[in-house]
């Protein structure tokens, strides 16, 4: 009898997913004992780390499309449609596009984050992200233009996709209007919802000096609370700020599917951490973004995991014991400015420690960006 | 262990989570809850017994109770 997997999303973690099943299930897959289906909406992969580049003018939202059916191997099923129930006691699912209900026996839900600016009043009106492309581009429309006033760079809520991101974007607004002669013109301020720079104690005990050096203002303990467009953000806490431009980081969830089908809350998947297996239910994994394991929303850690799923799965359609675990491994550049960035490395059990921010660090990143499609094939 | 008389509108479970999660589930329920209402945050991260009273003494909130379980801390936090 076939066995059917199927994987819901085509980010980083279902396309590295797929590509790593076709490689090590090829020959089943051939014979016709093994099906593997990746179901997106979109028919283009997109890399979400470009928009951090987008507003700066230094790259186009298109440089992060690709056709997902080009990334992924021909052995694999690329189903461009939408997911809209799962039975997991069925262990079926619909397609929005199908007349009939599918089987699986093996399910991956890799669907990622949504953004939520309609939970804090005023934000999609007064702010700008570029957490999106739409956006970012609509961001680099303000951004461009700006030449002196109050950019407040406001987190939100967490937990959001790339954690480094919002540290990197004002320190490259810094160095951009330094640069251009603007700095003395444009104050920036971070405003984040606990009492340190960034989630992870010891990325902000590292970004604190530095935001401190480059006369970044800080706002800790800021949740925001309202946005009035004319001009001020207010947080829980009682605090008003006046901006001339905002830039926010949204408040994120995950699909409603996941919550419908009784796997987790807000649309993250409540798995064991170290295999991904879904708490609540049998034969179904969560990676990336959707799994909630505490780590980052980050593309390394999705790529990582797909490793790790596609291992578990192969093992059990061999028969074999799943053995691959998740360790918590994450990579990071964070860039400190328009020509210099810092790396962390770290996972369960061993915190980061950013290197020394330099040229060659920034170039790496630039490097990976561009090497990130080989990422996507399963080539690296 | 200690009964509170204590009915919370809310809990929130953030069992597991690593920090800043049990901190931030707290918040998220609050900016949801009503003024008036008592949620009841329960985490088993030692970091949320110095979190939570920073960020209530902050905002302006009233952190009613901090019990002791087994495995676990129940934070009950009344929203201003």
């Amino acid at each position: 009898m076939t066995e059917r997997i199927v994987i819901v999303g085509g980010g980083t973690g279902g396309t590295v997913l797929a590509n790593d099943l076709a490689d090590r299930l090829g020959a089943a897959i051939d014979a016709g004992d093994v099906e593997v289906t990746l179901v997106n909406d979109d028919p283009d992969h997109v890399y979400k780390p470009v928009w951090l580049y987008v507003p700066f003018g230094q790259r186009e939202p298109e440089d992060g499309r690709r056709r997902l059916r080009e990334l992924v191997d021909d052995r694999i099923e690329v189903r461009i449609d939408r997911v809209t129930e799962i039975d997991t006691d069925a262990e079926r699912l619909r397609y929005r596009d199908a007349a009939v209900p599918v089987d699986y026996d093996y399910l991956v839900l890799a669907t990622g984050s949504t953004l939520a600016p309609e939970t804090v009043p005023g934000l999609e009106a007064g702010g700008y992200d570029y957490y999106s492309e739409s956006g970012a581009k609509a961001l680099r429309e303000e951004l461009l233009s700006f030449t002196e006033g109050d950019l407040v760079l406001s987190v939100v809520g967490t937990p959001h996709m790339c954690p480094a991101a919002p540290l990197e974007f004002v320190f490259m607004a810094d160095d951009w209007f330094r640069e251009r002669g603007l700095r003395d013109e444009v104050d920036i301020t971070y405003t984040y919802p606990i009492q340190r720079v960034h989630g992870n104690p010891h990325i902000a005990e590292w970004a604190r000096p530095l935001m401190d050096e480059r006369d970044i203002s800080v706002e800790t303990f800021f949740n925001a609370e309202s946005v009035d467009p004319d001009g001020t953000i207010t947080s829980m806490e009682g605090v008003d700020l006046d901006y001339d431009l905002l830039v926010s980081i949204p408040p994120h969830r995950g699909i409603d599917l996941i919550e419908k089908a009784g796997l987790g809350d807000d649309g993250w998947v409540d798995v064991d951490k170290h295999t991904l297996e879904a708490e609540a239910a049998e034969n179904v994994y969560a990676l990336g973004d959707t799994a909630d394991t505490g780590v980052p929303n980050a593309g390394s850690v999705a790529h990582y995991q797909a490793g790790v799923v596609g291992q578990r799965i192969a093992s059990e359609i061999r028969g074999r014991p799943a053995t691959a675990t998740y360790d918590g491994k994450t990579l990071c550049f964070i860039e400190t400015g328009m020509d210099a960035a810092s790396f962390v490395e770290f996972d369960y059990e061993s915190p980061p420690s950013p290197a020394p921010p330099s040229e060659k660090l920034h170039w790496s990143k630039l490097a990976y960006n561009e090497s990130y499609w080989l990422t996507a094939r399963g080539l690296l | 262990m200690t009964e509170i008389d204590i009915e919370p509108a809310e809990t929130v479970d953030a069992r597991g989570a690593a920090c800043p999660g049990p901190l931030m589930d707290l918040i998220g329920a609050i900016r949801s809850a009503e003024s008036g209402a008592v949620v009841c945050l329960l985490s088993d991260t030692e970091q949320s017994l110095t979190d939570v009273p920073e960020w209530t003494d902050e905002a302006g909130y009233e952190l009613l109770a901090t019990e002791e379980r087994d495995d676990h801390y129940e934070f009950y936090v009344e929203k201003a």
